[in-house]
C-alpha cells in the first residue's frame, strides 16, 4: 500500500499506509495525526487541512482547483506549496508522499 | 437534554400547514421554542419555501448536507448587500451597507484578506496572556452567594474588552462597542433599543465619528497590527467611502462580540441543564478542548446566513428561481440527526466536535473562529481553577431575533 509521511509543525514525523482513492486529509484522520482539523469533513469549505506538500512531490500531486485556491487564499499560513489535503487523492504514484503541517489550522 | 419546549409550539409546529410554516418568526427563538419548527422542516421540507413572514418570501434550508451545498455554491447564492446582504431582513436601498461579509468575489476576497492576519497563528498567540489576565480579573471580581447577571459581568465584559483590544479602542469606552453591535441588529420596535431606521443611522453615525478619529491617527501612522490601521493601510480598504468603512465596523464589532458573548452564556446554561456533562468536566478539565465546539454548536450563536439566488439553482428537488431570498438555517444543520450523532444532546467529549455549522463554511467563514475558540478555552481554564459550580438560578431571557441567537440575561450564584 502507498505510504506517506505527515511532519508536524514541532518536527514529529508519522508514516503511514493510505489506500489508493483515500484522500490525504483522511489518512491524518483516520490514524488520529495531531495538526490536521478537518473541520468540513472533506467537502473543500474550510482551510483546517492545510498542508505544505514537499517540492519534490509538488507536480505529482497536481494544481489546486478553483474553490481550493480561494479557501487557500484566506489562510495566513499559506505559501505556493499549499494545498488542502482533502484534495489530494492518494494513488500509486504518491508513494512516499511528504506533506508538513502548519503552525495552526484556522 | 433539551430545554423544555412549550407545548403549544410543539402543537402549532406540527399542526400548520406545511406551506404556511414560517420559520423566522422572531418569537421562537425568543421564547426557545424553535426546535419542532425545523425537526419538521428537516423531517418533511429540507428545502421550503415561506410565501409570507416578517421578512417577506424565502426559502428554508434546514439540513445539514444541503446547507453545506449553499455554502460552496457561492456562485449562484450572492451575499452581495445590493441584493439584500446576508441577513433575512432586507434594508431599505438607501440604508444599504457595504461590508466584505456582504460582498462577493473579487471585492470580498480583498477587503477580507486586509484583516485576517488579526488572527493569525502568531497573533493569536500573543492575544493569549492578554485574554487570560482579563479572565482572571473579571473572575476575582465576582460575587459569591449572590445573584448575579452572568451576561453582563462575564460575557460581555471579557468580548468587549478583545474587541477594543483588537481594534486599539479606548478601553474605558469599550461597553460602547456592544451597545452599537447591540443596535447594529437590534430589531426596530416601539420600546425597544432601536425604535425606527433613523434612530439607528444615528447611532452609527455616532460610531462612525469615534472610528474616523482612530482612523486619522492611524492612517497618517506606521502600519500596526490593529483592525483600524490595517484597514487604513490595505490596498483594499484605504479607499473606503465612510459607508463602507461604517458597514465594515459593524460586522467586525456585531462577528467579534456578540457571538462569542453568547456562547460564554450558552455554555453555563448547557452545563447547568446537564449535570453529569457538568460533574464530567470537573473530574477532567482537558475536555475543555472538545467542550469549546460543542458549545458553539450547541448555541448557534449565528441562526442563520441569508444569500440571494443570481440564477435558478436546483437543490434538495426544489428550484430556488433567481432573485429569490434563501436563509441557511445554521442553527437547524447543527441539530441534524443525518450529520451529527445524538445532535439534540449536549456531550462535551464528541470525538469530532468541530464540524458543525456556526462558523459557515466556504469562502465566507468566520474569520474569527479560532480566536472564539480561544477565549472560551481560556475562561473556561480559569472558571475550573476557582470555581467548582456555577449554578443557573432562574430562566434564561433570549433575543427577540431570527439572526442574533442570543442570552440578554442569565442569573447565576457562585457558592462559596
Amino acid at each position: 500500500m502507498p505510504q506517506v509521511t505527515y511532519i508536524e509543525h514541532n518536527g514529529t514525523e508519522h508514516r503511514i499506509e493510505l489506500e489508493a482513492g483515500k484522500s490525504v486529509m483522511q489518512g491524518a484522520i483516520d490514524n488520529g495525526i495531531p495538526g490536521i482539523d478537518a473541520d468540513c469533513g472533506g467537502e473543500c469549505a474550510c482551510a483546517t487541512c492545510h498542508v505544505y506538500v514537499d517540492e519534490a512531490w509538488l507536480a505529482k500531486c497536481g494544481t489546486a482547483g478553483e474553490q481550493e485556491a480561494s479557501m487557500l487564499s484566506f489562510a495566513a499560513t499559506a505559501e505556493p506549496n499549499s494545498r488542502l489535503s482533502c484534495q489530494i487523492t492518494m494513488a500509486p504514484e504518491l508513494d512516499g508522499l511528504v506533506v508538513r503541517m502548519p503552525e495552526a489550522q484556522h | 437534554m433539551n430545554a423544555p419546549v412549550d407545548l403549544d409550539h410543539a402543537r402549532i409546529a406540527a399542526s400548520t400547514p406545511l406551506d404556511r410554516l414560517d420559520p423566522s418568526n422572531p418569537a421562537i427563538f425568543r421564547d426557545d421554542a424553535w426546535q419542532p419548527y425545523f425537526a419538521r422542516l428537516r423531517r418533511e421540507a429540507p428545502v421550503h419555501y415561506t410565501p409570507e413572514s416578517m421578512f417577506g418570501p424565502f426559502w428554508s434550508v434546514s439540513t445539514y448536507k444541503e446547507i453545506m451545498q449553499c455554502e460552496l455554491a457561492h456562485k449562484v447564492l450572492s451575499s452581495d448587500s445590493l441584493h439584500g446582504g446576508i441577513s433575512i431582513r432586507d434594508r431599505d436601498k438607501a440604508l444599504r451597507l457595504p461590508m466584505f461579509i456582504a460582498m462577493d468575489p473579487p471585492q470580498h476576497d480583498e477587503q477580507r484578506k486586509v484583516v485576517q492576519p488579526i488572527v493569525a497563528p502568531a497573533n493569536l498567540a500573543k492575544l493569549e496572556h492578554v485574554i487570560r489576565e482579563r479572565a482572571v480579573r473579571i473572575l476575582e471580581g465576582l460575587p459569591r452567594n449572590e445573584t448575579f447577571n452572568w451576561v453582563d459581568r462575564v460575557s460581555i465584559e471579557l468580548t468587549v474588552a478583545m474587541l477594543a483590544t483588537l481594534f486599539d479602542f479606548p478601553q474605558e469606552e469599550r461597553r460602547k462597542l456592544s451597545h452599537w453591535s447591540d443596535c447594529a441588529t437590534a430589531l426596530p420596535m416601539p420600546g425597544g433599543l432601536i425604535e425606527n431606521e433613523e434612530q439607528r443611522e444615528a447611532v452609527f453615525a455616532e460610531m462612525l465619528g469615534a472610528f474616523m478619529k482612530l482612523w486619522n491617527e492611524r492612517v497618517n501612522a506606521e502600519p500596526r497590527p490593529d483592525l483600524i490601521s490595517m484597514l487604513a493601510h490595505g490596498e483594499a480598504t484605504r479607499n473606503m467611502t465612510p459607508r463602507e468603512f461604517m458597514g465594515n465596523l459593524i460586522l467586525l464589532i456585531v462577528g467579534g462580540n456578540d457571538t462569542t458573548r453568547n456562547s460564554i452564556s450558552g455554555g453555563v446554561l448547557f452545563l447547568n441543564e446537564n449535570p453529569e456533562e457538568y460533574a464530567k468536566l470537573r473530574a477532567n478539565p482537558a475536555l475543555i478542548e472538545t467542550m469549546v465546539p460543542e458549545i458553539i454548536r450547541y448555541q448557534t450563536p449565528l441562526a442563520h446566513m441569508r444569500r440571494t439566488a443570481t440564477a435558478d439553482f436546483e437543490i434538495g428537488g426544489k428550484t430556488i428561481r433567481a432573485g429569490d431570498k434563501v436563509v441557511m438555517w445554521y442553527i437547524s444543520g447543527n441539530r441534524d440527526e443525518a450529520a451529527i450523532e445524538q445532535p439534540d444532546r449536549f456531550i462535551i467529549d464528541r470525538a469530532r466536535p468541530r464540524g458543525h455549522l456556526s462558523f459557515g463554511f466556504g469562502i465566507h467563514r468566520c474569520v474569527g473562529n479560532r480566536l472564539a475558540e480561544l477565549q472560551l478555552k481560556i475562561l473556561w481554564e480559569e472558571i475550573l481553577k476557582r470555581f467548582p459550580r456555577i449554578e443557573v438560578v432562574g430562566p434564561a431571557e433570549r433575543t427577540y431575533s431570527a439572526f442574533v441567537h442570543g442570552i440578554t440575561n442569565l442569573p447565576v450564584r457562585i457558592p462559596g
